[in-house]
């Protein structure tokens, strides 16, 4: 007589054709496993049980040769952020230079968090060190943390800052040098072409308007990039104004790599480099605020020319900081600090016309000509305009105030947010301000984005008779026209001579 | 996001530049714990925020049984007093897109004015148009809807289908792994899928109809709506979408923290095409 009990033993401990695994062994390692771990509501995840143990007993039996584990991104990029946190021993002979240069990132955190914009804690404490890193190793002599403009891969982090004048100097070589190569390279072509002419077109490309000068304008500031703090930063070349021109027609995300190319509509000049930094400047143009009083003009000494703009302003030494319940309320509490740019891409206007008419300079024909056709100066509004001036666009107001703290009124910050590029803040508690700009770099354009169209084709010349071809007579037809014609003379000389007789009859 | 980790998750988010401050997250904290009492919600979380021109509203959801059917979302300018919002049906929704433009004003019982010579169809049209007005809080009701239709994340695994036709949350999902993480495959809509049905048989083989029984990210048309990126020095995944701007999904792998929140001006970027 066989035990039933040890019949239904044999048959668990049967080992599994398969997988050499027996279910009595199977259950009791998942049993096994619920007991030590005392599993909450085991019955439910049974099947999972069993198949994590299943897993982990693979795994076991795997060979010994391991494979050599690839790094991690973010292992890598740990290395790198741990290069942020050496500190340097000769910090001792730029001490004031450093202190003055770097912002106190600390207190931005928390302003800008009480404003609801933030990078969270640990991110921002490394953009602080970060930029510490790019004072240290570019020598500014001041630094500011301009924003974070988000992109589809990577994201930028950039910081503004004003350069030595050294490197001003630097920087104009520089780009002297660049334009001069491309003008050998002008020559160089026009020297093979002499030999053998090609007739030349009459067409002269409407004038390009000159970049402005490093410390004025548009380029008043020199902007850095990276994509994470500890990452090397990269410097953003000088804005021209053709670049602002075409950056207000097309609209793009950043994908996070400076030589991305721009493809669009108008096309625009240059690549993604040069598109952040147009950005970049249109959005400090229409953003960057200040409470009002804290920048004063520089007041000068002489002559003063109505035309030139005043672009220089310096911290007023006497500002006594606004109540922040009246900033929140009125707009005409904040002003721009930064000049506008024109419609022609710069914050100076500049005449395109004289400089086309330099050679003609002497007749006087010319001159007259020159006074009637000469284009209007565009005007933009003047520095430290209020805020509360700014032109309505899309039946919505161009800015809204709040307060951070409903509660506590008294310690609250009161913020500016601009609507006509979602992301730009600012905040002003007593006697601090700062902007900054955390968005995706794309301004407001109400319903949908309407792309230029490219130009119509151009015409052909309306046909006519004058330019019609007709086709050649050949030879046989030239003669049986001749013959026709000489019948023609004939007969009317016939005819004229029955004329005379017919006369003189009479 | 889940109201239980909210205080650590925002700053996993804060990568999209907003956040919370610290007296909203004081009362979200507390007023959230109230609004799951008296609602008897399972679970709430803290939808996201959407900006107006004169005042903010802050969204929360509370989830039943069902995770995809019951949801119901509630609205406040506070944190602390909560109002419900209508649900969305599909009538609403139509007439809500076509009336209201524009960003949010901020106040709730706002009227959009419809333009009548939009419609040349006949009088009785125009009047049934006419008499039925679009206020705020119905736009938001919509806006909400759509963007947890469009837009919403949860990655593959972290919920279940029960036998009873039941969404829940699966207790034995431990995170995507590394390499998983930086894959769009890994990812689903959190909403009924549309695409599932179009699929091979040999596709749907691969399956396991527990955990997909919902659309994946990569299907979404146009190609590049979604940014993946590795942020908090690479130890976080973050999906945003270029669709809804200013969703923001986190998922920490090889653990179970995952959600998403939303933090923009509820506007759709029709745009996109054109800036891809």
């Amino acid at each position: 007589m066989e035990d039933p009990a040890a019949k239904v033993k044999a048959l668990l401990l049967k080992s599994s054709s398969e997988s050499q695994l027996s279910l009595y062994d199977h259950l009791v390692q998942v049993l096994m496993k619920v007991i030590d771990e005392e599993t909450h509501n085991a019955v439910d995840v049974f099947e999972d049980l069993s198949h994590h143990v299943k897993q982990c007993s693979l795994e076991e039996r795997q060979s010994v040769l391991k494979d050599f584990p690839q790094p991690t991104p973010a292992e890598l990029l740990a290395e790198q952020q741990r290069l942020l946190f050496v500190c340097t021993d000769d910090a001792d002979q730029e001490e004031d230079l450093v202190e003055m240069a770097l912002p106190n990132v600390s207190e931005l955190r928390f302003f800008l968090e009480q404003a609801g914009v933030g990078l969270g804690r640990e991110e921002m404490q490394r953009i602080c060190l970060a930029l510490k890193q790019l004072v240290d190793s570019e020598a500014l002599l001041c630094c500011r943390l301009w924003g974070k403009i988000l992109g589809t891969r990577s994201s930028y982090i950039v910081a503004e800052a004003e350069c030595r004048e050294g490197l001003e100097e630097e920087e104009q070589s520089a780009e002297s040098t660049l334009e001069q190569e491309e003008r050998h390279d002008d020559t160089k072509e026009k020297h093979v072409n002499e030999k053998d002419p090609l007739p030349q077109t009459n067409f002269k490309p409407p004038p390009v308007v000159p970049k402005e000068a490093i410390g004025t304008g548009a380029n008043k500031f020199v902007y850095y990039v990276c994509n994470e703090p500890g990452l090397p930063w990269a410097k953003l070349p000088l804005v021209s104004p053709a670049q602002i021109t075409a950056a207000r027609h097309i609209r793009k995300f950043f994908t996070g790599r400076l030589d991305t190319p721009i493809v669009s509509y108008p096309p625009f000049p240059g690549n993604e480099t040069n598109y952040l930094r147009a950005q970049i400047a249109r959005i400090s143009a229409g953003t960057q605020a200040s409470p009002q009083g804290f920048y004063q003009m520089v007041e000068e000494e002489g002559d003063e020319e109505d035309e030139v703009l005043r672009d220089s302003y310096e911290v007023n030494p006497d500002f006594e900081g606004i109540p922040t319940a009246e900033m929140s309320e009125s707009l005409s509490t904040w002003v721009h600090h930064v000049q506008h740019i024109l419609q022609q891409g710069r914050c100076t206007w500049v005449n395109l016309a004289t400089k086309a008419g330099d050679d003609s300079n002497e007749e006087e024909g010319d001159e007259r000509e020159e006074a009637e056709n000469e284009p209007e100066p565009e005007v933009g509004p003047s520095l430290l305009t209020p805020v509360s001036q700014d032109a309505e666009m899309f039946n919505s107001p161009p800015w809204s105030t709040k307060l951070s703290s409903r509660l506590t009124p008294q310690h609250a910050v009161a913020v500016l947010h601009s609507n006509l590029w979602p992301g730009a803040v600012t905040y002003a508690c007593g006697k601090k301000f700062d902007n900054i700009y955390m968005g995706w770099g794309l301004k407001y354009v109400g319903e949908g984005h309407s792309p230029a169209l490219p130009p119509l084709p151009q015409k052909e010349f309306p046909s006519g008779p004058e330019i019609s071809e007709a086709v050649d007579p050949s030879v046989e037809e030239e003669q049986a026209l001749e013959e026709a014609l000489e019948e023609q003379e004939a007969a009317q000389e016939a005819t004229e001579e029955s004329d005379e007789d017919q006369e003189e009859d009479d | 996001m889940d109201a239980n980790t909210l205080y650590c998750s925002l700053e996993l988010v804060a990568g999209s530049g907003h956040t919370l401050n610290s007296e909203q997250r004081a009362a979200l904290q507390t007023s959230l714990v109230i609004l799951r009492k008296n609602y008897k919600f399972k679970r709430v979380l803290f939808w996201g925020k959407i900006m107006g021109l004169k005042e903010d509203y802050f969204i929360a959801q509370g989830r039943g049984e069902d995770e995809l059917k019951d949801r119901t979302s509630l609205y406040s300018f506070n944190c602390i007093d909560w109002l419900q919002l209508p649900p969305a049906t599909d009538a609403l929704i139509n007439h809500v897109t076509t009336a209201a433009k524009g960003r949010f004003i901020g106040d709730p019982s706002f009227v959009y004015d419809h333009d009548p010579q939009q419609r040349p169809g006949t009088e009785k049209q125009a009047e049934e148009v006419m008499a039925a007005k679009v206020t705020e809080e119905m736009r938001l009701a919509v806006t909400v809807h759509l963007i947890d239709e469009e837009v919403s994340v949860v990655p593959r695994g972290a919920f279940v289908k029960r036998p009873h036709g039941l969404v829940q949350l699966n207790p034995s999902f431990s995170g995507l792994s590394e390499s998983e993480a930086i894959k769009l495959d890994n990812y689903l809509h959190f909403s009924e899928p549309k695409n599932l049905k179009k699929k091979s048989i040999l596709e749907l083989g691969e399956l396991n109809p527990a955990i997909d029984f919902l659309d994946v990210l990569s299907d979404d048309i146009p190609k590049g709506s979604w940014s993946l990126q590795l942020e908090c020095a690479g130890r976080v995944c973050v999906l945003r979408s270029l669709l809804w701007l200013g969703l923001t999904f986190y998922h920490v792998p090889m653990t179970q923290q995952h959600g998403y929140i939303y933090m923009g001006y509820g506007n759709k970027n029709l745009d996109l095409p054109f800036m891809l």
